[in-house]
C-alpha cells in the first residue's frame, strides 16, 4: 500500500499534470486563395503539432467551432492579400485564439505569430532576393534551453509530484498512528509509563521518517525508468535535505496528532495545511510571481523549499552552497515543528 | 489481616480531601483514605461512581482539581515521573498492542521500564511457563481469548516489579472460573509485596480484599474490612452491603 499508491501516483499525475503542447488546433478561412495563401496554409500543415483541420469560407463556422470547442485558433486571410502585398507591401491577418486557458491560448499565439514572422521573412527573402546588407537594427536571438533542454514538462513536475507524495505518506501516516493509539487506548498503558515525551514522539517520528526516505528512493527509481528524469546533483545531497525536511513535516503532522482526539479530526485539519501548503509550494505556478502576502506565508511552508531543493538537485545539480538559505529554513522548520509535537502531547487526560 | 496489624503499617498511598471537577460535575468529591504497604484494597462502587477518575489521578493520568496526595511517597503534583517508576496500570480497555504478539508486547513494556535485554528474555520465559502460554508466544495478542488478555495484561502491569498496581475492572466480561484464577495472579503479586489498588463491580471479589472502600456519587461513604462492613450494615454478605449503602 505504502509504495504501491505512490507509484500509481506519480505514473499518473505526471504523464497528467502538463502544461505541454502537443497539438494545435487550427482552422483557416481563406477567402484569397492566391499561391502566397496556399504556401501559408500548406507551411503550418507541415508543422505536425499542428492540425488544419478545415478550410471554412466565412468567419460564422469558424465562430461556430470556436465555441464547440473543437479549434484552438482560427487564421483569416482575408480577400487580396496577395494582390496587397505586391502591390502595397503590406497586409493584413486575423488570429482568433480560444483564450479559456490563457496560459495555452499565449502560447498558440506566439507560435503562430513566431511561423508567420517567419513565412514573412522568407517571402521578402525570395521576392527581393537576399538583401546585401542585413537589415538595420535586427536583432537575432538564439535560444539554449538550460537544465531541461527539450522543455519536458514531466522533468519539471516529476520531482514536484515525488516532493508531495513524500510529505503525504509522511504526514498522513504519522498523524494517523499516533491518534489511533488515542482512539483504541493503547497510549494509555504508555502514559502510565516513565516514558518521555522525547522518547515517545521520536519513536513514532522514526518509523515514518524511514518510510518516507524508502518512498523518495523508490519514486526516483520510478521516476529515472518512465521519464528518464537525469539526476544531475548528488544523490546524497538530496537525501540529507530530505532527511531534514521529513523531520519538519512528520514534526508537524505528529503535532496536529497530538491536538487531535480521533482520526476525522486529524485528516480534516492535515489536508488543510497540506492543500495550502502544496498548491502555494510552486509545484505549477511560479512562486515568484505570487503576491507577497502570499510569499510570507511560504516562508513556513516546508513543501515550499522541498520543491525548490528537489527541482534544483535533481534538474541543476546545485550544491549545498547553493541551497544553504533552504537548509537553515528546512532545520527551523524541523526544530520547531518537532518541538511544538513534543510540548503538545500530554501524558495526562 | 487485623486491623491492628495494618494501621502499624507503611502507608502507600495517602489521600487527602482529593476533589476533581469536571465542569459543575463534582466526579471526586473531598475524598480522603490511606493504603497501606502490601494490602489489596478494594474500591467499589456502582458505575459513575467515580472510581476510575480516582484511579487514573493516582496514576497521574489525570490532575485533581484540589487536594494532596502522595503515592509511593511521592508528590502527585511534582514527582509525577518518579510515580510511573512504581506503579502499574491494567485500564479496563484491554490496552497492550493487539497487532503485536504476545513475547513483543511484554518486550516492549518491560523495554519501556528500562528492563535490561538479558532479565527481560528470562524473566519472560519464566511469566510464559507460569501462564501456561509458551505456546502463544509468538502469537498476535489481538487473537488470544479475553480470560488470556486480561492475565497478559496484568502480567505486563508488574513486569517491572512495582511498589503497587493499579487494576480498573480487571475482570470485567470473564467467567467466574477464569475470575477466580486471576485472583491467585493478584493474591501471588501480593504476596511478593506489591500492594493491589483494585476497582471492581462484582461483590464477590470484595471479599477477597484485605479492605474495601465503596463509593457512591463521588463520596466513599464505607471504608473496613469486609468482615467489619457485614458487621457494622448487618450483612450477609457484600452484595448486602453495597445495596444498602446504594439506597441509602
Amino acid at each position: 500500500m505504502i509504495f504501491g499508491i505512490p507509484l500509481l501516483q506519480m505514473l499518473i499525475l505526471v504523464y497528467a499534470a502538463t502544461f505541454d503542447m502537443k497539438k494545435i488546433d487550427m482552422a483557416v478561412i481563406d477567402k484569397d486563395l492566391s499561391t502566397t495563401s496556399r504556401e501559408l496554409i500548406a507551411k503550418f500543415d507541415a508543422i505536425p503539432f499542428y492540425n488544419v483541420s478545415s478550410a471554412a469560407f466565412d468567419e460564422k463556422f469558424a465562430d461556430e467551432m470556436l465555441l464547440k470547442d473543437e479549434v484552438d485558433i482560427v487564421l483569416v486571410v482575408p480577400a487580396n492579400m496577395e494582390k496587397n502585398l505586391i502591390r502595397d507591401d503590406a497586409t493584413q491577418l486575423q488570429l482568433l485564439v480560444n483564450a479559456i486557458d490563457g496560459n495555452s491560448a499565449q502560447l498558440t499565439f506566439s507560435y503562430t505569430t513566431s511561423i508567420i514572422a517567419d513565412f514573412n521573412k522568407n517571402l521578402i527573402a525570395e521576392w527581393k532576393g537576399i538583401p546585401e546588407f542585413a537589415p538595420p537594427s535586427q536583432v537575432k536571438i538564439t535560444e539554449s534551453y538550460w537544465y531541461n533542454p527539450e522543455l519536458d514538462y514531466k522533468w519539471f513536475m516529476a520531482p514536484g509530484i515525488l516532493a508531495i507524495l513524500v510529505t503525504l505518506v509522511g504526514m498522513f501516516l504519522a498523524g494517523i498512528n499516533l491518534v489511533r493509539e488515542k482512539e483504541i487506548g493503547t497510549i494509555e498503558q504508555l502514559n502510565v509509563s516513565p516514558i518521555k515525551k522525547y522518547q515517545f514522539v521520536v519513536s513514532k517520528l522514526v518509523p515514518f521518517w524511514i518510510i518516507g526516505l524508502f518512498d523518495l528512493a523508490f519514486g526516483l527509481v520510478i521516476a529515472r525508468l518512465f521519464f528518464d528524469l537525469p539526476i544531475v546533483g548528488s544523490l546524497f545531497l538530496l537525501f540529507s535535505f530530505a532527511s531534514v525536511y521529513l523531520i519538519g513535516v512528520l514534526g508537524l503532522g505528529l503535532f496536529l496528532s497530538a491536538i487531535s482526539e480521533t482520526q476525522q479530526q486529524v485528516m480534516f485539519i492535515s489536508y488543510f495545511f497540506l492543500i495550502i501548503f502544496i498548491l502555494m509550494g510552486g509545484i505549477f505556478t511560479p512562486v515568484e510571481s505570487m503576491p507577497d502576502w502570499a510569499q510570507d506565508i511560504n516562508r513556513i511552508n516546508p513543501i515550499f523549499y522541498f520543491m525548490r531543493i528537489m527541482r534544483m538537485i535533481v534538474l541543476k545539480g546545485s550544491g549545498f552552497f547553493d541551497l544553504i538559505q533552504e537548509f537553515i529554513s528546512l532545520a527551523v522548520l524541523g526544530v520547531s515543528f518537532l518541538s511544538l509535537a513534543i510540548w503538545q502531547y500530554k501524558k495526562t487526560i | 489481616m487485623l486491623i491492628a496489624q495494618i494501621k502499624k503499617m507503611e502507608k502507600i498511598i495517602t489521600v487527602k480531601n482529593l476533589v476533581k471537577k469536571f465542569g459543575y460535575f463534582k466526579a471526586n468529591d473531598n475524598l480522603t483514605f490511606d493504603v497501606y504497604k502490601g494490602e489489596i484494597f478494594g474500591f467499589l462502587g456502582a458505575n459513575g461512581a467515580g472510581k476510575t477518575t480516582t484511579i487514573r489521578i493516582l496514576c497521574g493520568l489525570s490532575s485533581p482539581t484540589s487536594g494532596d496526595l502522595k503515592v509511593a511517597g511521592f508528590d502527585i503534583y511534582k514527582e509525577t515521573e518518579k510515580i510511573k517508576h512504581n506503579i502499574g496500570y491494567m485500564s479496563q480497555k484491554f490496552s497492550l498492542y493487539e497487532d503485536l504478539t504476545v513475547s513483543e508486547n511484554i518486550q516492549l513494556y518491560a523495554g519501556i521500564y528500562g528492563i535490561s535485554r538479558k532479565r527481560r528474555k528470562e524473566k519472560e520465559a519464566e511469566l510464559l511457563k507460569k501462564l501456561e502460554l509458551e505456546d502463544a508466544k509468538n502469537k498476535l495478542i489481538g487473537g488470544l481469548p479475553l480470560g488470556w488478555k486480561q492475565k497478559l495484561a496484568f502480567s505486563v502491569a508488574i513486569f517491572h516489579d512495582p511498589k503497587i498496581v493499579f487494576l480498573d475492572e480487571p475482570t470485567g466480561g470473564v467467567d467466574p472460573i477464569t475470575r477466580r484464577k486471576f485472583w491467585d495472579l493478584i493474591y501471588e503479586a501480593a504476596n511478593r509485596g506489591i500492594t493491589v489498588f483494585v476497582t471492581t463491580h462484582y461483590m464477590d471479589e470484595a471479599e477477597y480484599c484485605n479492605r474495601v472502600s465503596i463509593m457512591d456519587a463521588g463520596k466513599i461513604e464505607a471504608l473496613d474490612t469486609p468482615a467489619k462492613l457485614k458487621e457494622i450494615y448487618n450483612a450477609k454478605n457484600m452484595d448486602e452491603v453495597f445495596l444498602k449503602i446504594a439506597r441509602k
